[in-house]
Parts: structure tokens; C-alpha cells; sequence
């Protein structure tokens, strides 16, 4: 099956929006109507074909190429399929998606895979600050799914995360895991000041430690869990890297004792 | 009735009576297959019947360290029961008594299965609060602090309704040695075999029973007419050249695993010949008006 293609033209004047551009909202359009959708965010009126060029085919597998970081919120509640993107895309990115992979061979803005609810991303580049973290006035992140960064990530990844794992390759800015519910988050490289700030319950593993680990985290030893096998397995399939940290003994830090105090940190021994 | 002769071993030509069940199975791991085991054989002992135990239960197999979620060691355990609230219970009470108190032990669903059970759903309060849930590939697990660590206990497990109970054979040998040899024979074949279990000690009953008793309230009692020791003063069932009955009892989480092992169990008897194991083989039914499964010997020869 030919996947559909959409090539960008040159770096836009504004930033788009491509929210409609996911396969379910595609399915059984045809070129005509696609080239038609409107992708604006200001005034200035865009539609897709004035940005892309269109090569059409299934819409369940929808390639996008030469992308730029203006482009927002792509793979928005994405329900099933794929979406494949070549370059940089801008913020939002898989954000409320429920099922389907999006996959980025580049790098993502802020907010990518905010709120997600199932499914799996995977960025080869960086992701920016509060990957996987609610909007504003949202009392939960992500709620569900696989997010995969084989780069870096910013600040607050997995910031109020319910469910769900986020696999982190390089390293993580300040406040990993902040104000997490619940959900696996797991750094392979070293993370930033402070992670797990306020987090309530859930997991974070960190693969090279941290620069400076919250007083309010208590130290609960050096245990070899099944728990952290079982995840291994799990997580395995889509890190290497991530799954090594996994099947060893770990140093268990319980916190934040500043919030519920039900949360964990493993680190090195 | 002996119209059949395998290898000189005479084969009744009768079938065996099985009855429709609810069963599920559950994997127990731990750091060594000898604790994994001695769970899994804890949690089964005192479940060879229905009539008395509340369900049946044995160890269906060994897996390896690649078979197991956790990659570890593991046995995978079936339990049958007539009703799907009496399996619930058995498991539950079960699992919490005699896998979780077992050392290093986790215990994951053993079946896919469209209806549930409740496996660490019901166990998790043992965590008074402490529990941890983790939902990670589509399952479900939780994390209950004890006193060696962590058990580590998937929330549900499935349940079939496609079970069958009672399949089984009788071994009928010129003494008590050549007959338990073609026993355990028959029970090494069938524990080879997949999603069946033998659930009486070592897989071989010595007490069959038929249905009803001279005595009131009694629902079962001796089969005397497979007892060598009334022949004469009974309508036995025995011939002349047999000394000795042992019966093998088959559950299966299928019928086609029931006939599947009971075949098996046939060829292993008659692979040993009637000097060194058995003279005859034959099966127990009630005419066929109480079970909905009947196992003819004749189609499952070797």
C-alpha cells in the first residue's frame, strides 16, 4: 500500500495547524478535498496544497516530508494508523492521540504527545519542555500509549503523567516527572535538577542519575525487583538501552514526601 | 467386551464419561524452578476433586526463563471447578495462602481468556495501601510490598468455559508393581502433554469410586466391581489375570486435550506390553446419560 505523501513546498509564513491531517480524517477524501483543507493560523488564508505538494495514497500511512518546525500539532487525536515524518515538526505534536504510531525523524516543539492517551511515539531527534504534559488548566498529562525520545528532552517530561511510559535515550532537563499521578518514565542518560518535584505516585528510572535529587525523596536501598524485569521485557522491545538500566539492581528512592509520598526513583547504586 | 488388542494389551471397548467445567491457569515464577514449584505444589495440594476439594488442580508444565514474563523459572498451574464463583474463590484463597507467602514468587495470568478472573484485583489489599498498579503491554500488574521484596502479581487472569473434567483410564495389571509401572507410564506421557493435568497424588487414584452408597447421604463409594479383593463375591468387572487397578484422571482446559492425552496415556501402557505394565486397559462412564463428553477408547489407539 503506497502511503499518502505530503511534501512541504518551502518554510511558511506562520505556523500551521495540521490537526485535520490525521488518517482517520483523511480516510475517503479525495485529492481534490484534501488539497482544499485549510491549515492557517492566522488571518492569512492557507490551504494544503499551497504548502504541499500532494502524492496520493492510503491515508492509514501518511508521510510527511521536508517538514519545518511550523508545523503544530501534528498526529492531533490521531485514533489509528501512521503518520511519518521527515524533519522538524513544531509543538503538540500526537497530542490527545489515542491509538496509531507516530513516528518524527527529527526533531519536536513543546507539549509532543501531551495529553496522549494511547498509541506510540517515537522522535529520533530532541523534544522540547513538558513532553507528554497537560495543557493548561488540565488536571492530567498523559493518560496512556509508548513515547520513545532517542534524543533529548526539556524540561518537566511526563509533567502530571497518569499512565503510560515515556522512554527518554539522552538526557532530561529540570523537573523530570514533575507532578506525576502515575506512569513509567525512564531517562537513560542524566536528567536535571529536581526530578519527580511533587510527584504523587509512579516510576522513574534514571539511567546516569540526576544533578541534584529532591531532600524530600527517601532512600529505600538497593533491591533487584521483578517489577523492574517484568518492565524490562516491556520495555526491551523498544529500548535497548532503557531495558540494560532495568535488569540490574537499583537504589529506591520513595517521594515526594512534600506531596502524596507514594512515587519512586531508581538510580544506580 | 475385549474386542481390541494392542501389543497384547486388551482395550475395552467402552468410552470415558467427562463433564464440562470452568477452569484457569496461572504461571508462578520464582529465582529457582524448585520454589517456583514448590508454590505451584502447595497451591495444588488437597485439590484432586471437586467432590471434596472445591476444584481440581495440577501443574500443567515447566516453562523456561524465555517462557515467563519476568524471565524467570515458572510452572504453569490449571484449575477446574463447576462453577465460576467457586473458581474465583478456590483461586483467590489459593494464590493468596500458598503463592504469595511462597518466597521470590510472582504469579501471572496463564490464560487469554474474553472472561476474567480476579488474580492481584483481589490480592492487592494485602498491600494495605503500599500497593503499587502498573499497566504496561496491554497488562496489568500490581506490586504488593512484602516482607522479601516485592510480589508482583498480574490483575487478572482468563477463564474458560470450554474445560472438560473426568476424562480418564483404568489400568488393570497381574500385580500392584507391573500395574503402577504402566501407571506412571501413562502419567509421564500425559504430563508431557499440553493443558491437561492429572490432579490425583503422582497423577494415579487407587480409590475409584461409582455413584451413590448403601449408606444415606453418601454421594459416592468404592467401585467394588473393580476391587480384585471381592471378585468372588461380587459382579465383577475384573478378569481372572488382573490383581490390581490403578485409574488416571484427566482434566483439560479442551476436549481435544483430554483426547489428545488420553491417547497418549494408551500408548505408553501398550508400549510396555502386558509382562512388564498392564494386561488391560478400560475406561469409566455411567452409561453415557450424565457427561456431555464421551472418549472412546477405539479412536484414540495408538
Amino acid at each position: 500500500m503506497k502511503p499518502l505523501v505530503l511534501t512541504l513546498r518551502e518554510r511558511p509564513d506562520q505556523r500551521l495547524d495540521l490537526a485535520p491531517l490525521v488518517p482517520h480524517r483523511l480516510a475517503g477524501m479525495a485529492a481534490a478535498e484534501i488539497e482544499r483543507i485549510e491549515l492557517q493560523t492566522t488571518r492569512s488564508r492557507l490551504a494544503l496544497a499551497d504548502i504541499f505538494r500532494l502524492r496520493m495514497g492510503d491515508a492509514t500511512h501518511v508521510r510527511i516530508e521536508a517538514s519545518c518546525d511550523r508545523l503544530d500539532r501534528v498526529g492531533y487525536e490521531m485514533a489509528g494508523g501512521e503518520i511519518v515524518v521527515e524533519g522538524d515538526i513544531g509543538m503538540r505534536a500526537g497530542r490527545l492521540m489515542t491509538d496509531g504510531r507516530l513516528t518524527v525523524h527529527g526533531n519536536v516543539g513543546p507539549w509532543a504527545a501531551s495529553g496522549m492517551k494511547g498509541g506510540t511515539v517515537e522522535i529520533f531527534g530532541d523534544a522540547g519542555d513538558h513532553l507528554g504534559g497537560p495543557s493548561p488548566g488540565e488536571i492530567a498529562g498523559m493518560r496512556g500509549g509508548v513515547v520513545l525520545v532517542r534524543g533529548r528532552v526539556g524540561e518537566r517530561a511526563g509533567d502530571r503523567m497518569r499512565r503510560g511510559t515515556i522512554v527518554v535515550e539522552g538526557i532530561a532537563g529540570a523537573y523530570a516527572g514533575s507532578r506525576m499521578i502515575a506512569g513509567t518514565l525512564v531517562v537513560v542518560g542524566r536528567t536535571g535538577p529536581l526530578p519527580g518535584y511533587l510527584m504523587r505516585r509512579g516510576t522513574i528510572m534514571l539511567g546516569e542519575g540526576s544533578d541534584c535529587l529532591s531532600p524530600t525523596f527517601i532512600d529505600c536501598g538497593v533491591h533487584d525487583l521483578v517489577a523492574a524485569r517484568l518492565m524490562a521485557g516491556f520495555i526491551g522491545k523498544h529500548s535497548a538501552r532503557a531495558a540494560e538500566i532495568l535488569n540490574r539492581p537499583l537504589r529506591r528512592f520513595a517521594g515526594d514526601m512534600a506531596a502524596l509520598g507514594k512515587g519512586e526513583i531508581f538510580a544506580r547504586p | 467386551m475385549h474386542t481390541l488388542t494392542v501389543k497384547d494389551v486388551r482395550i475395552d471397548d467402552t468410552f470415558a464419561e467427562a463433564f464440562g467445567m470452568r477452569a484457569t491457569a496461572v504461571i508462578i515464577t520464582a529465582d529457582s524452578l524448585r520454589w517456583a514449584r514448590q508454590a505451584a505444589l502447595t497451591m495444588t495440594g488437597f485439590a484432586t476433586s471437586v467432590i471434596g476439594c472445591g476444584c481440581e488442580a495440577g501443574i500443567d508444565g515447566e516453562l523456561t526463563v524465555t517462557q515467563t514474563p519476568d524471565r524467570r523459572p515458572g510452572v504453569r498451574v490449571l484449575l477446574f471447578a463447576v462453577s465460576t464463583a467457586e473458581l474465583q474463590k478456590q483461586l483467590q484463597t489459593r494464590v493468596a495462602q500458598c503463592v504469595l507467602t511462597s518466597l521470590g514468587s510472582a504469579c501471572y495470568a496463564g490464560l487469554e481468556g474474553e472472561e476474567t478472573l480476579r488474580l492481584g484485583n483481589a490480592l492487592r489489599y494485602f498491600g494495605d495501601g503500599w500497593q503499587i498498579s502498573k499497566r504496561f503491554g496491554g497488562k496489568h500488574y500490581w506490586r504488593i510490598p512484602v516482607m522479601d521484596g516485592e510480589f508482583v502479581c498480574e490483575a487478572t487472569t482468563g477463564l474458560t468455559k470450554q474445560a472438560v473434567g473426568g476424562g480418564n483410564l483404568l489400568i488393570m495389571g497381574r500385580t500392584a508393581q507391573t500395574t503402577l509401572a504402566a501407571a506412571e507410564a501413562a502419567t509421564a506421557a500425559i504430563a508431557k502433554m499440553p493443558d491437561v493435568i492429572t490432579p490425583f497424588p503422582g497423577g494415579i487414584v487407587r480409590s475409584g469410586s461409582k455413584v451413590g452408597s448403601k449408606y444415606k447421604g453418601v454421594p459416592a463409594s468404592t467401585n467394588h466391581a473393580y476391587c480384585p479383593t471381592l471378585r468372588g463375591a461380587v459382579a465383577t468387572a475384573l478378569d481372572p489375570d488382573a490383581a490390581c487397578v490403578l485409574e488416571i484422571v484427566i482434566d483439560g482446559l479442551t476436549s481435544e486435550a483430554v483426547a489428545a492425552a488420553m491417547g497418549a496415556g494408551i500408548a505408553a501402557v501398550t508400549e510396555l506390553g502386558p509382562d512388564r505394565g498392564a494386561v488391560r486397559i478400560g475406561a469409566g462412564n455411567y452409561g453415557g446419560k450424565l457427561g456431555p463428553h464421551h472418549y472412546h477408547l477405539r479412536e484414540l489407539l495408538p
